[in-house]
């Protein structure tokens, strides 16, 4: 498929400090200065370069599969009413989610760069495999660090990494999730900056890690617009993704912002439910504050302590979430709602009863969100969803939850 | 060069330390930790055994500049309850019976952010706070802090890496107050102590803070005996000691037990320093 877009959107978002509004920025220790500096220097120039864009798209077509299919939800259209459902099918990319655009993209820069080890952090397992896979291919040095309580419920992501040669460090610190993998990974960083490169898996992170994540996923959105107008002749009526740190959202929704005709929402984990304290929904049930490098809306206690969130999904358990979104939030431009396990989980069901596709709990959120949205529309109009990994995952979460053991 | 008034206990204890001929000793705990009755007791204790500044810790959940000792400090803290203003109420409990000791605050930014910056100087003046350390707001990011914290004679104490460049050393000089925080190496707090080669740079980096800014440098990172106290001493203004106080308090099972370690570690630390 030829892209006939501009390859990386140059627009003015973020500005040269990396701020999205009054979100983003660096909020880092004087430690991490100049690995950041360095890492923004060689972005700002590679994101215009021809040469580098087309090892990216090469790589992105020839090794990640790409591009992937807009697939119409027929069966499942028509067994919830209302509106067609489209799914963009990033789970059927190399490693089975989304995660792999940026990692494809983030080792080059690690080797532009002249670094032969990578460091990760990871939640539900995927961008650690992305970035053990890329590491593996590269022929580089790579630890991922993962939260204890992530490592159990995600067991085979961590036996995958391991076959890829990648080191997989056990994270034991405040929740043992995600965010403290990000920490530990950030420590990681500030002692070895000379010869590692850190690929963070989402648009999270200090400048310019979520110009960086976003630039390289939005192929998502590019691909989708252009595979609309061929397969509809128009674009969608609306645009859902689900966001934890929001890395697939920001993909699929950026190349879309100026077609302010498109509404666009981001579906948020709301746990146990929103009002039970135990869930994920910075931007629907957060405030703004500072986190792992970012002004942003996150969740935290009236003492500034970012608490500890629930989901069912490993990836969408963040307390944070990328500034860009805090934007698109406040902007107006995005609309940000949540769903809940049980909302998930029964749309991860009739998703893989109706069209024989087994999501992703993280991408079972969006579809749910797209069912409600769906069935208050009226069947001529199209509710494109970003299936933003496999749900191979997750099978393991889904029958222990059924009271089975596999 | 630097255009921000220098609030005075700090003036007048580099000033002593530099009339004394030697660095000023400048300890780290964790508010909070080991105990979170007793951290005002502790101060005091660190005073007596030689501290010349406090530099206290308010315990953050994230704490993504420290290891794994001032982390683990950081988490046992915040289990029992130890908040900002918890610290702030400490450090005021602390002046009533020392008026001369400067007291710095080291922490990250969130908990600050969340109380309001104008309610966290109002407060930190009422308290008897002299200087504030924010890891992770750089100067950059922090113009609005900077105004209320210099508007209640706050110091912003800054840090510098051994990888920090000559163009964000002005920058820094340029929107520091109170000392610079010389970083010895490239690491976490806790870390191995810094190498020769951090050893080499880290004079010029030192005497150019200094010259840029007018003002006295603490190095601290990877310090942890009388030997390093002493190498660094003669290098900087001030040495920071950290992880490995905090490390030996974690160990003890009362305040009698935490105070013996505080006098049988620091004070040869700092009778190294003054014999030096």
């Amino acid at each position: 498929m030829k892209l006939e877009q501009p390859v990386f959107n140059t627009d003015q978002r973020p500005d040269l400090q990396g701020h999205f509004g009054e979100f983003g920025g660096k909020y880092v220790s004087e430690t991490l200065m100049a690995a950041l500096d360095e890492l923004n220097v060689a972005w700002q120039k590679l994101r215009k370069d021809p040469k580098f864009i087309a090892e990216f798209d090469h790589d992105l077509a020839q090794f990640v599969g790409r591009p992937s299919p807009l697939y119409h939800a027929k069966r499942l259209s028509a067994e919830n009413g209302g509106a067609q459902i489209l799914l963009k099918r990033e789970d059927l990319n190399h490693t089975g989610a989304h995660k792999i655009n940026n990692t494809v993209g983030q080792a080059l820069l690690a080797r532009y760069l002249g670094k032969n080890r990578i460091i990760a952090e990871t939640g539900a397992g995927q961008h650690g495999v992305a970035s053990a896979t890329v590491a593996a291919r590269m022929g580089m040095k790579c630890v991922v660090y993962m939260g204890e309580v992530d490592i159990q419920r995600q067991a085979i992501n961590v036996y995958r990494m391991r076959l890829l040669g990648t080191e997989v460090r056990a994270v034991n610190s405040g929740s043992r999730t995600l965010k403290d993998a990000l920490n530990e990974a950030m420590r990681d960083w500030v002692s070895n900056v000379d010869e590692t490169f850190y690929i963070i898996g989402t648009v999270a992170g200090p400048h310019p890690y979520p110009q960086l994540v976003r630039d390289f996923n939005s192929v998502i959105g590019r691909e989708a617009k252009i595979q609309m107008q061929q397969q509809f002749g128009r674009l969608p009526d609306a645009l859902v993704a689900c966001v934890g740190g929001g890395s697939n959202a920001m993909g699929l929704f950026h190349p879309f912002i100026d077609s302010t005709e498109v509404p666009m929402f981001g579906v948020e984990a709301a746990g146990k439910g929103l009002d039970s304290g135990a869930h994920a929904a910075p931007l629907c049930a957060g405030r703004v504050g500072v986190l792992h490098g970012s002004k942003t809306y996150l969740m935290d206690d009236d003492d500034g302590q970012i608490v500890h969130t629930h989901s069912i999904s490993a990836g969408l358990d963040y307390p944070g979430v990328g500034p860009e979104h805090a934007w698109l939030k406040d902007s107006g431009r995005a609309e940000y709602v949540a769903i809940d396990d049980d909302e998930a989980l029964a749309a991860f069901h009739l998703l893989t009863r109706c069209e024989g596709i087994l999501p992703a709990l993280e991408s079972s959120h969006a579809v749910a969100y797209a069912l409600k949205l769906a069935a208050q529309m009226s069947p001529d109009q199209l509710v494109l969803v970003n299936l933003s990994g496999r749900g191979d995952k997750d099978v393991h979460t889904v029958a222990a939850l059924e009271g089975l053991e596999l | 060069m630097n255009q921000i008034e220098q609030p005075e206990r700090l003036q007048a204890c580099f000033a002593r330390c530099k009339q004394a001929g030697r660095a000023a000793l400048i300890p780290f705990i964790t508010a909070g930790d080991p105990f979170v009755e007793g951290t005002v007791e502790l101060m005091h204790s660190l005073v007596v055994a030689g501290a010349d500044i406090i530099e206290l810790g308010v315990p953050f959940s994230d704490p993504m500049a420290d290891g794994p000792v001032i982390q683990a400090a950081s988490e046992r803290a915040i289990g029992r309850g130890t908040s900002l203003v918890k610290v702030l109420a400490m450090v005021k409990e602390f002046r009533q019976q020392d008026t001369q000791t400067p007291v710095v605050l080291m922490g990250y930014l969130n908990p600050v952010f969340r109380l309001g910056f104008k309610q966290f100087a109002r407060l930190s003046v009422v308290a008897g706070l002299d200087a504030v350390l924010l890891v992770d707001s750089p100067p950059e990011e922090s113009q609005l802090l900077e105004k209320h914290l210099s508007e209640s004679g706050l110091a912003m104490i800054r840090l510098v890496a051994p990888t920090t460049t000559k163009e964000r050393m002005q920058l820094i000089a340029a929107n520091s107050s109170g000392f610079i925080y010389y970083v010895a190496i490239k690491g976490t707090t806790g870390s191995q102590s810094a190498s020769a080669a951090d050893n080499a740079n880290s004079q010029a980096a030192i005497d150019y803070m200094r010259e840029l800014s007018g003002l006295p440098v603490a190095a601290g990172f990877g310090i942890k005996d009388e030997q390093s106290a002493v190498n660094w001493a003669q290098q900087a203004d001030a040495v920071v000691i950290g992880s490995a106080l905090v490390t030996r308090l974690a160990e003890s099972e009362s305040i009698n037990e935490a105070k013996q370690i505080i006098q049988s570690f620091l004070a040869p630390i700092r009778q190294a320093i003054d014999n030096d």
